[in-house]
């Protein structure tokens, strides 16, 4: 145990996702030897993040104002909805450049062991835009586990009977990777979602 | 396929220990309590990644230890693989096979096929229905990996569906509220999902195991009555979700699952009475016996010969039985014997002879 602010530091940086008790140590006299221009920069970016960072009134993927960059952005397709459950979801199907409709994020998946149900996340919200009618087709991108399944699940009975098409992402081979590697389940999965050529 | 080397470190008693083994009978004679349980209870965690003994890994490492490693060498058809494993208590088990680490421990399911007949199998016959639920799910990972998988998401759906009927039971009964169970649809399909192909390969399983089962027992026990065994199912694989939409109010009620292949049964008989309850200690001992024989033969008429342990089994055997039992086993690619009292077992299965004592084992 540390006297004082060093050991409140430490405490915060371990309290962290990912941090244990020797890296809040690590990290906190890595600030105590910083230039003090460096950690105020630090302290500046941690309030401002906190502060101006936003999240979009529509989609409720993190933003700067009202809107965010998606949203804002009228070249995107008005008919195709993708689900996902966190903000950085959208970055990774960003990078794929495949898809040129807009977002809806969850914030997390269905999880009665953690108390996380429907009305946690905002699948409300997601109900109302779909009720728009301007949407025809919804893209569940949930992580490909026991929530997420269950999550995508739970989302296809209730948009089905609004005559929405709904699709869910393909599980399968890795691109690049060998057969051999892939683990039976993974395997399985690519032999159900095989498609003719 | 037999085990040519087994090393351990920090398991158990052993500091550590190395024992080179030779395909046929071997036999490990020790005092009781000297560790020669411990020896075949790691040849088992590496062929299970479960203790026969206990349901959590702490017991296995050594007082003080941080962490057990496992090394097993395995002979098939002419080639070895060596299987690494390391156990950290309370963290995901790290597994090397062949020198290369794999990504989930997981993956080293299969490489050892092996067959353990424990004194605690006496629960197999006698104890809750979770033990021969676990006997059956054993044998299928075994015989098939990918059911590895299949059990692992079919006890997370079930994990996460009965919290959702507990916080609804709790919130009725404490706060006299309706829960929102608009969920519980989503978590039902998942659920006949895994339901379905756990209890259609259980299903199977039986149907292939209980003619050899009846042959075991008959062989064992000189045909004193007829042995079987019959699945008693809670649905089934079609009707999960029927099933499950008709105890619905009774689940909610309770806040728990009611229907599905974590409520079933092997019912085990003995000609016309249940086994549990009605046969003595002998003879459900040479029932519990043949049920490991029978999945020994069953696994054997597929081709890969699986190792055979036999732990401490032959003290509670009436001679006639043990000559029986030896007779059974004694063409098999290799099998271990575990004793205390060397006369025990049959002069036919005395083979390489190995001297336990404690934190040491040695070739006599």
């Amino acid at each position: 145990m540390y006297e004082g602010p060093i050991q409140d530091l430490i405490d915060e940086f371990g309290r962290l996702p990912g941090i244990g008790p020797k890296s809040a140590q690590r990290l906190a006299f890595h600030v105590l030897a910083a230039d003090a221009t460096d950690v105020k920069r630090l302290a500046l970016a941690l309030t401002r993040a906190k502060e101006e960072v936003r999240f979009c009134t529509s989609c409720f993927n993190v933003a700067e104002a009202e809107l965010c960059r998606i949203c804002r952005d009228p070249r995107r397709r008005d008919d195709a909805l993708c689900v996902v459950e966190e903000p950085k979801d959208v970055v990774a199907i960003e990078r794929t450049g495949e898809f040129r409709g807009r977002y809806h994020v969850l914030g997390g998946a269905i999880n009665p062991l953690e108390g996380i149900g429907p009305d946690q996340l905002k699948v409300r919200e997601l109900m109302s835009r779909l009720s728009s009618g301007s949407i025809n087709e919804l893209i569940l991108a949930t992580d490909p586990n026991t929530e997420g399944e269950a999550t995508a699940t739970y989302l296809a009975l209730m948009v089905k009977p609004m005559g929405i098409t709904v699709t869910r992402l393909a599980s399968g081979l890795p691109v690049g990777g060998d057969l051999e590697y892939a683990d039976e389940i993974t395997l399985g999965r690519a032999f159900e979602g095989r498609r003719k050529l | 396929m037999h085990v040519r080397r087994l090393e351990l470190t920090d398991v158990r008693s052993y500091a550590h220990a190395a024992i080179d083994l030779e395909p046929g009978a071997s036999v490990l004679i020790g005092q009781n309590g000297v560790g020669k349980t411990n020896l075949v209870e790691a040849m088992g965690y590496v062929a299970t990644l479960a203790s026969h003994r206990v349901s959590n890994d702490a017991p296995l490492v050594r007082m003080n230890a941080q962490t057990a490693v496992i090394r097993c060498a395995i002979v098939h058809e002419g080639r070895e693989l060596l299987v690494e494993l390391e156990i950290v208590p309370g963290k995901a088990n790290r597994a090397r096979l062949g020198r290369s680490p794999v990504r989930r421990a997981r993956d080293v399911l299969g490489a050892l096929r092996l067959v353990l007949f424990a004194p605690e199998d006496l629960s197999l016959v006698r104890g809750d229905p979770e033990q021969r639920r676990r006997f059956l799910d054993d044998l299928l990972v075994a015989r098939q990996p990918r059911f590895a998988g299949v059990r692992a998401d079919y006890d997370r759906v079930l994990k996460q569906r009965n919290a959702l009927l507990r916080s609804a039971y709790l919130a009725r009964k404490v706060a006299g509220q309706k829960r929102d169970l608009s969920t519980l649809e989503a978590w039902d399909q998942h659920l006949a999902d895994f339901g379905a192909q756990l209890l259609q390969a259980r299903l199977s399983l039986v149907e292939q195991l209980a003619p050899h089962l009846e042959d075991s027992y008959q062989r064992v026990s000189a045909g004193e009555g007829k042995a079987v065994m019959e699945y008693k199912a809670t649905t089934t694989p079609g009707t999960i979700l029927e099933v499950l939409a008709q105890v619905r109010d009774e689940e909610i009620a309770r806040g728990t699952t009611l229907a599905g292949p974590h409520r079933d049964d092997l019912l085990l008989r003995l000609g016309e009475l249940p086994v549990k309850g009605y046969a003595s200690h002998g003879e459900s001992w040479s029932y519990a016996l043949a049920m490991r024989l029978a999945s020994y033969t069953l696994l054997r008429s597929e081709g890969i010969e699986p190792v055979l342990v036999l732990d401490d089994v032959f003290a509670e055997l009436d001679t006639g039985r043990r000559e029986r039992l030896a007779e059974l086993v004694r063409d098999a690619a290799q099998v271990l014997i575990t004793c205390a009292v060397e006369a025990d077992v049959p002069e036919s299965l005395r083979g390489a002879r190995y001297l336990v004592t404690p934190g040491e084992v040695r070739r006599d």
